[in-house]
């Protein structure tokens, strides 16, 4: 558990609304946003189902495996703490139950990603309080 | 009732681009409107709109009000709007809209910013959670779609390279562009990936510089300093704010806003003499050119090789030098560039006797799109 970690811990532009999301990644679970009135799963978090609009949602587990649907092998950031991590795979994955999340590809080259490419979740503890939710090849 | 040939472009101007320090965005739109009001030969009281762009160096609200005020004027409608870099074409569809509905008679749209020498960072702040995995601006999420495009449609880097090529060899006959010197495909596969797929001569640039229009009235337009440029097409498509929640990254908003401004034109891909297309990316104008029908989905990358869009090729594209060589600013020069073309103030990169020119306007991560057609 590094007390270094220097890089940006993720901005909750609505805290009350993710919070649920970071805790359960703290307990090493991936739990989506769902809609209690119509089933839409959806992500990033947000007060209102965007295919209903009911504010009846709940959160649930899901199988942290999906697929890449695209990436980026970043070699300048904009953010000079992640210069020390390049290149890095900054990705977007598809998971299985559907919805689409931005993440970082672990334990995998950086000329060995392809698209739609299986993967599964891993949970990286950056700090006492917060994980980064992360994916690896399956 | 269609918007059709009733409104014209009467003023357009740009000011100096690059590194220009001490300049700030509000003086660089007071200049552009400026000198924009001085190309139609129009007085500031003849103005009863000014609509505006915000800065992304920094937003202010009631940005449109300290612009008006800046110039002197008090205007029937001032409005500061927000589509990222579909909003000048975006500000021009306003303009005909109020001018149609007889609420004003004549707009000055305008944009200014100063990112490079001004506040630093401007377009690296990340919008949400994305920042601590290391997704920051705009070249990641560009990166993106290229990697999608490379995948779906096997484009290549060289083919992305030619748009870059293509459009520096223009901004090279530009005295006022910021970047001119001669670039190769070689230059350009040589040059440093920023996110790969995407190399460094992919990027736009960061440029200080403002750009303005007028529009008015067919019949305003009949007895000022210049010929008008009439706006026979125009559209607008927006398909999300998130970058994973397009419903594709290979298809942009430059389909449907695209068919709108043709349709409402009347004329196709074909009949096109010019495109300024927005390229803050290499890959962006290789899409939009595939999503307003120049050639087939995924034979984007093919259509730009060996020059098409150069100077001397069938489509000559981003005359001025586009987003990649003359000015990162977003978007209003590209107007200005069309006007030109079609006025024949084209100079040394004047294309031969153009009647219609496209110019399209895009933003966030191909989340907002805009397109209008011109003619003379
Ligand atoms: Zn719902």
């Amino acid at each position: 558990m590094t007390t270094e970690y220097n890089k940006p811990l993720p901005r909750l532009v609505n805290e009350a609304v993710s919070r649920p999301f970071w805790d359960a990644a703290k307990r090493h679970e991936l739990v989506m946003p769902r809609c209690l009135n119509c089933s839409n799963m959806f992500f990033y978090p947000r007060e209102q189902c965007p295919n209903c609009y009911s504010d009846n949602t709940e959160w649930v587990p899901v199988s942290g495996k999906g697929r890449v649907y695209s990436y980026t092998v970043v070699y300048q950031p904009a953010n000079r703490a992640f210069q020390e991590e390049t290149p890095y795979i900054f990705a977007i994955v598809q998971l299985n139950e559907g919805p689409r999340i931005p993440t970082n590809l672990l334990e995998c080259e950086i000329d060995g990603v392809e698209l739609e490419m299986p993967v599964e979740v891993v949970f990286d503890d950056v700090t006492d309080d917060v994980t980064l939710v992360k994916f690896k090849p399956a | 009732m269609s918007l059709k040939d009733k409104h014209a472009i009467v003023g357009a101007a740009t000011t100096r681009f690059g590194k220009v320090p001490g300049v700030s965005a509000l003086a660089f739109t007071v200049e552009a409107a400026q000198l924009a009001l001085a190309d139609a030969g129009l007085a500031k009281d003849s103005v009863d709109a000014v609509l505006c762009k915000y800065p992304p160096s920094g937003f202010q609200g009631l940005w449109a009000h300290k612009v008006s005020e800046a110039l002197g004027i008090q205007p029937k409608i001032a409005a500061t709007i927000d589509q990222a870099g579909a909003t000048n074409i975006g500000l021009v569809q306003y303009a005909m809209m109020a001018i149609e509905a007889g609420l004003i008679e004549t707009a000055v749209c305008c944009y200014g910013d100063n990112p490079l020498s001004g506040p630093p960072g401007t377009y690296s702040k990340p919008r949400g959670p994305e920042g601590a995995y290391g997704m920051f601006g705009a070249p990641s999420g560009y990166a993106m779609i290229a990697q999608r495009h490379m995948e779906e449609f096997g484009t290549t880097s060289e083919q992305l390279g030619h748009v870059a090529v293509s459009t520096r060899a223009w901004a090279s006959k530009n005295p006022n562009a910021h970047k001119r010197d001669p670039m190769t495909i070689a230059d350009h596969q040589a040059s440093r990936y920023v996110a790969e797929p995407l190399h460094l001569l992919d990027c736009c640039l960061v440029s200080d510089g403002g750009a303005a229009v007028v529009v008015t009235s067919v019949e305003r337009a009949k007895d000022l300093n210049k010929p008008p440029v009439y706006i026979m097409g125009i559209g607008q498509h927006h398909i999300a704010w998130d970058l994973p929640q397009r419903p594709t990254l290979t298809t942009s908003g430059a389909k449907i806003s695209g068919e709108m401004a043709f349709n409402m034109a009347g004329v196709g891909p074909q009949d096109v003499d010019v495109c300024e297309l927005y390229d803050c990316f290499t890959v962006v104008p290789m899409i939009t050119l595939e999503d307003y029908g120049f050639c087939e989905k995924g034979e984007g990358g093919a259509f730009v090789e060996n020059g098409t869009t150069g100077p001397g090729g069938s489509i000559p594209m981003n005359t001025s030098g586009g987003l990649l060589s003359e000015s990162g600013m977003a978007g209003m020069q590209l107007i200005v560039e069309a006007v030109r073309q079609l006025r024949g103030e084209g100079g040394e990169r004047q294309v031969d006797d153009p009647e219609i020119a496209l110019v399209s306007g895009q933003g966030g991560i191909m989340h907002s799109h805009a397109t209008m057609i011109l003619r003379n």
